[in-house]
């Protein structure tokens, strides 16, 4: 479904992402797993558009859409939550949830997901006629994921769901995510929390540097000695 | 008797500020830029105006209608040609510009025609009515009218169209905003195009209540309608109607004591008080600027 092949790319004269390939086939969840810094953001940043590789070709669903503009990359069914949630804090929940349909035209489709968006964070219903900005921060992450599914896609990044929330709140994000992907939506989930991350995912990948340095089934990983002694707290 | 006279000059006068300052705080909002050409948008709408009504004859609406979209077309290519290319350049550089932009549209109108002021044709037969023993002008409640239609038309705009909530998404956060699939460069010219037709539309307003203009004439005006958008909290547009209204009406206030010369001063004292007690203005937030 996506295939970026051999990308870098670069933050001014910086290099953050060093000749990285990967793979997601449809239907799976991967994870991407790495420290702060190793680049796991920025390759969401260029998967959406909002950054340009360097070199390297980014395809999807047979497509090259490196370099494209990020609406047409929305359009393409690829949506990203980003990092730190960024909902929109001026406004509702509601017009939050309404700007990530904001390229369908469907009325009826588009107020039929929001029902679903509703029922699978009810809290966001509770709150509908609220600024976003007095959510809490789960609420706040809720309220990303669902602006990202109002777009319809069939992928979604997720960038750091877990980061700054609760334990049992991140618990039940990763159930949410978890049942995104049985309803048909491929997953890319970048998390520094690795456990969490791990058992979810179908396969993995870890990141070092902007450098994919290990790679197998989310199985594979957990038990590889290296992953333990790096990301999932020693032995 | 007098005094509901001149507050109802101060409010129509404030409201033509308030029409300029929309067009400030929305762009501001929006880039962060101080657009100091946007008084002289106002001019232009003040001049398309003249020639609609007084030489080709058009009614007031048509002609109203047509600055403010003739405006809306100059805030586009202003924006296109100037500002855009300095999207990511330092803030002082796009002001500078800005300058720039404001000095060429009034020495590129001066070349053409001349300094020369022009008079206003009259479009009311009364100039005034009576209600209840007060002389009310005529001109202030049209004008009042017309500003008020406008104001609602753009909370529309703002909070009901899809449109207006792009522009909203945009000013937050831009970056977000690509990512819900809105196209940020569009979403800033329509901000341009709003903010234009209202200063064009303040043009055409300020023509018919003070008859006379002049292709220096949005440098004042201009300016106030900066501190007025400054006075509300700049950005807000609830705050650019009110701070409007404000210095319309301390203004007016301040000649009616009987201390006409030190009217344009009043607007400044303003720009300072506010900047020394509440630099944020009376709607703003004291947020920390986001780095």
């Amino acid at each position: 479904m996506l295939k970026v092949n051999d990308i870098d790319v670069y933050y001014g004269n910086i290099q953050a992402l060093k000749g990285l390939s990967l793979e997601v086939n449809e239907g799976e969840i991967v994870t991407l797993i790495g420290a702060n810094g190793a680049g796991k953001s920025t390759l969401l940043k260029t998967l959406s558009g909002l950054l340009k590789p360097k070199r390297g070709s980014i395809e999807y669903l047979g497509s090259a859409i490196d370099g494209k503009a990020a609406q047409s990359i929305v359009k393409a069914g690829i949506s990203h939550v980003p990092e730190g949630r960024r909902v929109f804090a001026n406004m509702t929940v509601e017009e939050n949830l309404e700007l990530g349909a904001y390229l369908r035209k469907d009325r009826e489709g588009i107020k039929k997901d929001m029902e679903h968006v509703y029922e699978l964070f009810p809290r966001l219903f509770e709150r509908h006629k609220q600024l976003s900005g007095t959510l809490s921060g789960g609420e706040q992450q809720m309220l990303a994921m669902g602006r990202a599914l109002m777009a319809k896609p069939k992928l979604i990044l997720m960038d750091e769901p877990s980061m700054g929330l609760a334990p049992l709140m991140v618990k039940n994000i990763f159930n949410i995510i978890e049942m995104v992907n049985k309803e048909g939506v491929t997953v890319l989930l970048v998390e520094q929390n690795a456990n969490m991350a791990l058992s979810v995912a179908h396969r993995a990948y870890v990141l070092e540097t902007g450098k994919i340095v290990l790679s197998g089934s989310a199985k594979e990983l957990q038990e590889s000695d290296e992953v333990k002694a790096a990301y999932l707290g020693g032995l | 008797m007098e005094w509901i006279q001149q507050l109802v000059n101060g409010i129509s006068l404030g409201s033509i500020y308030a029409l300029i300052a929309l067009g400030y705080t929305m762009v501001y909002g929006i880039i962060k830029l101080i657009n100091f050409a946007h008084g002289d948008v106002f001019m232009l709408g003040a001049f398309i105006g003249f020639f609609a009504i007084a030489r080709w004859d058009m009614h007031f609406i048509p002609a109203l209608l047509m600055a403010m979209i003739l405006c809306a077309v100059i805030g586009v290519i202003i924006e296109r040609v100037a500002y855009k290319r300095l999207r990511n350049a330092t803030r002082i550089a796009a002001l500078i510009t800005a300058i720039g932009v404001s000095l060429l549209i009034e020495y590129t109108v001066i070349f053409f025609r001349g300094a020369a002021p022009e008079a206003y044709p009259t479009i009311f037969e009364n100039p005034s009515f009576n209600v209840f023993g007060v002389q009310i002008d005529t001109r202030s409640i049209f004008i009042l009218t017309v500003s008020i239609v406008l104001m609602m038309l753009l909370q529309f705009i703002v909070h009901r169209t899809k449109i207006g909530k792009a522009m909203r998404a945009v000013s937050h956060d831009a970056d977000a905003a690509r990512l819900m699939g809105i196209n940020v460069d569009n979403t800033i010219s329509a901000t341009f195009a709003i903010g234009s037709a209202l200063a064009g539309a303040a043009g055409v307003i300020f023509g018919i209540y003070y008859t006379r203009i002049d292709p220096l004439m949005g440098v004042l005006p201009g300016l106030k309608a900066f501190v007025a958008a400054v006075l509300g909290g700049i950005g807000i547009i609830p705050g650019a109607m009110a701070g409007g209204l404000v210095l319309g009406v301390v203004e007016t206030v301040v000649s009616a004591l009987g201390f006409s010369l030190w009217r344009d001063a009043a607007a400044f004292v303003i720009l300072i008080l506010i900047l020394i007690l509440r630099p944020a203005g009376i709607f703003g937030k004291n947020a920390r600027e986001k780095v």
